[in-house]
């Protein structure tokens, strides 16, 4: 009987055995897809058992982000609050209890939840995780300027479109405003509620600064007369006839204003030709450059690849040509794009105003691309900075000689042309002015890029507003980018 | 012999205060410091116990006990841990299982053996307990099994009395037939079948499926104890399995049970009956299941820590029902992580190993089987529900012993381990003359 009895005895133990190996697989082997799992509540808990980073405007005490801790069954969790509500909701984005992030709450996810690879960071977290203390994240300091982002958003109410506003020589992002925005403390609420506007443009949640596809109208020029000056096939003086048109395929394409008596300027040369934004010179320049040479040096201010900047890649869009809602980079550019109607900013272009505020701010810098950053400093919780912003130069598209000549023509258009409103007093503004059609009646889209002071900018900005009945970028984009600039140069 | 479980319950004793603690340090804004008394008290009873053994066994298993307390321990402090109030009544249920495993020991210090003469009464007291939760009034269905019996607010499990009873019925009758039960006549084993045919039957009217594995895992294992034929075994699995498809065939519970742990995760939109509509599987029917899995598995190598689990939502809601009873295995498995969990199978294993120490040295047939029977199925027992956790057979409810809340549980389970120290007592006294 006794072989039997220890029979079953091993028997017992095989089954018990097989529990050890089976908790065995659950807790190491399968442990990470369990917790992958898109129902898996306990991993949904512990990211709210993280006492998530704060962020701070750029003067550090502007508080856009911060936690409200609630107890939860025995446990504290930290829930997101965003102070300011709207104002800064297009650039901080929100972070909800079902793992959906946007903005800098997504792409610095890991600085803010104490998680990312840097060294000081890690030891804390482990050293919080081992003491069974709460996790805390580093916080964030942003270039933006508060004061200037409210007025920024004061000033769009009622309105589409959004301003950006940066610091030529370094890239600091001093304003991102996007209007019509929404409020990200009700997004996990009454996502329903601050989803909706009242505007037509709809689509609150898109940053437009940063991800609004607008057709660049006349601002585009500040393109075409960087590479006109550049090449050297034209000077500042070099001569045109202006007809009120210019014929291209045959055609008649002419200039803006009234189709039936177009404004008619007679012998102008170039820089007359900007400051009054008269197409047929730019449409002339075009041919003679052909679209590929236009479209080289778009590339040079950054078309053709996503903005640099911190937020998330899908928060960020392409400046360029686009064909049935695609980038289109055309291989044989000379035969495939118009290059009249490329060269005053037509054809088939939309921009971002991001990259609209990086061209007038490439031009202000004596033509070299600084890299546009929206984070100051990363400081860990005990105060220490971790990372601290560096200006880092893209690139330099044109020369130091094509950006001066460039910004005495911007000059020219704000003292005595298209950009008149602009003119702070005391203060040389640079500015170009972008009416673009979208193809219905007297609907437009309201450009206004400038730089100031003129000699050595503190602030370059793009403004632009989304179908503005009989607006034209000189009359009601303007003012905006002058009072914006105001507050920043104050 | 003794003295050594005195030593081993101290360890106990002071592991129980350390486990107390950590809950209260965790928990402090939940808890308060009275927690700290339940460990002392423990302590007591124990000791309580432990004097009791002196006197009335005094030659029995040192391990046995300090095991039981253990296992009791680490169940009261995770149950204390997940809802404080329930660990109330599991302290009074303690106190009635160690109060009943004393009074065993007392009456039956003389000779266990006259237990024997009683089997057909323990057979069919036995199935009448089975049968009990079948009764109109008293029986109540809890999650799909009729397994409950209730008066007023008290509500009792009686098969895991009918067990124990069943082991004994067993013990005595096939120590009884054994060598006519090897060979296989078939008069002999008329009372066997009938009694074993009736017992299916009631586990299917039940629907405990658990149960049902349970008492015929243990009778398979004691007959093949008794009769030393292997055979009996391979036939006894055959028949079960074709009763197992027969009842899959035949009961939509059972179904539900199989496609549950064949496929908890679904991709697409199932039919989801409680709701009425179509969900993926884990949000329906096998949400408890997933839950517990991703319980255990957020546990990983070192555990989170006595009273640092997450078992509730950002809501505050339970994330896994019945967590301290069916489900107390996942909850130990997040807070004590691998290293915890397995150092509590081990513990199991080293109270199986002494079970059959006693059922080795055990000098008559009767108590052989009757260790053998009663430790088959404390290991039995506990790998059917933390199987069932981890997905290696199907899930059904049942208690993980001395460590589930639940009365009937850990009162029957007290006197299990009364019986095995009696069996003890008598054959380590043998040995020792």
């Amino acid at each position: 009987m006794n072989k039997q009895v220890s029979h079953v005895g091993i028997a017992a133990l095989v089954l018990l055995a097989a529990l050890i190996v089976a908790t065995t697989y659950w807790q190491t082997w399968a442990n990470a897809s369990l917790a992958n799992r898109q129902d898996n509540e306990i991993q949904l808990v512990a990211q709210f058992t993280i006492k998530r980073g704060k962020i701070y405007a750029s003067d550090g005490r502007t508080l856009l982000a911060t936690n409200v801790t609630r107890k939860v069954g025995g446990q504290t969790l930290y829930f997101r609050r965003y102070p300011t509500g709207p104002l800064f909701s297009d650039v901080v984005g929100y972070s909800t209890q079902s793992r959906n992030r946007t903005g800098l709450e997504q792409s610095y996810n890991d600085f803010l939840t104490g998680s990312n690879a840097n060294l000081d960071t890690v030891f804390r977290s482990a050293i919080d995780k081992l003491k069974g203390t709460t996790v805390t994240g580093n916080d964030l300091v942003l270039t933006i300027r508060p004061g200037a982002q409210a007025l920024a958003l004061r000033l769009l109410r009622g309105k589409c479109g959004a301003v950006v506003a940066m610091d030529p020589s370094t890239g600091r992002i001093l304003t991102m405003a996007t209007s019509p925005t929404y409020n990200p403390n009700l997004i996990e609420k009454r996502y329903g509620l601050a989803t909706r506007t009242s505007l037509p443009c709809g689509a609150p949640l898109l940053n437009r600064a940063t991800a609004g596809k607008y057709p660049p109208g006349s601002t585009f020029k500040m393109v075409t007369a960087a590479a006109a000056l550049d090449t050297g096939r034209f000077t500042p003086d070099s001569q045109f006839y202006d007809p009120g048109y210019c014929e291209e395929y045959g055609k008649q394409v002419r200039n803006a204003g009234n189709p039936e008596a177009p404004e008619t300027f007679g012998n102008v040369n170039l820089s007359t030709g900007f400051q009054h934004s008269i197409n047929s010179v730019f449409c002339n320049v075009g041919k003679t450059l052909g679209a590929g040479v236009v479209l080289d040096y778009a590339k040079r201010f950054g078309f053709y690849s996503l903005p640099p900047l911190e937020l998330p890649e899908n928060e960020r869009v392409e400046s360029g040509l686009y064909d049935h809602g695609r980038l289109f980079n055309p291989k044989h550019p000379d035969t495939q794009v118009d290059p009249g109607r490329l060269a005053f900013g037509q054809e088939r272009l939309a921009v971002t105003p991001l990259q609209m505020a990086m061209v007038a701010a490439t031009i202000g810098n004596h033509g070299a691309t600084m890299r546009p950053q929206i984070v100051e400093r990363i400081v860990a919780p005990g105060g220490k900075t971790i990372t601290h912003l560096k200006p880092d130069q893209l690139g330099r598209p044109i020369k130091r000689q094509t950006a001066d000549e460039l910004t005495r023509m911007m000059e020219l258009v704000v003292t005595g042309g298209t950009g008149t409103a602009a003119q702070i007093p005391g203060i040389s503004v640079a500015g170009k002015t972008g009416t673009a059609e979208v193809g219905r009646g007297n609907i437009y889209t309201a450009w206004f890029t400038a730089f100031a002071p003129a000699d050595a900018p503190r602030v370059a900005i793009a403004v632009v507003l989304e179908n503005q009945p009989n607006g034209f970028g000189g009359t009601v984009s303007a003012p905006i980018a002058k009072q914006v600039m105001e507050a920043l140069l104050r | 012999m003794r003295n050594r479980e005195l030593a081993f319950l101290i360890m106990v004793g002071v592991l129980t205060a350390v486990g107390f603690a950590s809950v209260y340090i965790a928990r402090q804004d939940v808890i308060s410091t009275s927690s700290l008394t339940y460990a002392g008290f423990f302590f007591a009873l124990y000791v309580a116990a432990h004097l009791v053994t002196r006197y009335t066994v005094p030659f029995a298993d040192p391990y046995l006990l300090p095991i039981a307390g253990l296992l009791t321990a680490i169940g009261l402090t995770e149950i204390y841990r997940l809802r404080p109030g329930d660990a109330f009544r599991q302290g009074v249920w303690i106190v009635v299982g160690v109060s009943l495993f004393s009074a065993t020991l007392f009456v039956l210090r003389r000779d266990y053996r006259r237990l024997e003469t009683y089997k057909y009464l323990f057979g069919f007291t036995a199935i009448g307990l089975l049968l009990l939760p079948i009764l109109p009034v008293l029986g109540k269905t809890v999650n799909g099994a009729r397994l409950w019996i209730q008066f007023g607010s008290l509500r009792f499990q009686p098969g895991e009395l009918a067990k124990i009873m069943l082991i004994v019925f067993l013990a005595g009758y096939m120590r009884e037939k054994r060598e006519v039960l090897a060979q296989g006549r078939l008069k002999d084993w008329g009372p066997l079948l009938v009694i074993w045919v009736l017992a299916m039957l009631v586990l299917l009217e039940t629907k405990d499926l658990g149960g049902g594995l349970l008492y015929f895992g243990i009778f398979l294992a004691m007959l093949y104890v008794a009769t030393a034929r292997i055979g009996y075994v391979a036939v006894g699995l055959g028949l079960f399995l074709i009763g197992a498809v027969g009842v899959w065939k035949v009961t939509p519970h059972v179904q539900d049970r199989v496609t549950i742990w064949l496929h908890p995760w679904t991709e697409h939109k199932v039919y989801c009956p409680t709701a009425d509509s179509f969900t993926l599987r884990q949000n329906c029917q096998s949400f408890q299941l997933v839950k517990s899995l991703y319980s255990i598995g957020n546990g990983q190598f070192g555990g989170t820590g006595l009273g640092k689990g997450t078992f509730t939502t950002t809501s505050g809601a339970q994330i896994i029902p019945d967590l301290n009873t069916d489900f107390i295995y996942s909850a130990l498995a997040q807070e004590l992580g691998l290293i915890g969990v397995a150092a509590l199978l081990l513990v199991y294993m080293i109270f199986v190993l002494r079970g059959i120490r006693t059922s080795l040295l055990a000098q008559d047939g009767f108590s052989k089987l009757a260790a053998a029977g009663l430790t088959f199925g404390f290991a039995l027992q506990t790998f059917i529900i933390v199987g069932g956790i981890l997905r290696l057979i199907p899930l059904t409810g049942i208690t993980l012993p001395f460590v589930s809340y639940g009365g009937s549980s850990v009162v029957a389970n007290f006197l299990l381990l009364a019986v095995l120290l009696l069996i003890s007592n008598r054959a380590n006294r043998e040995v020792l003359r």
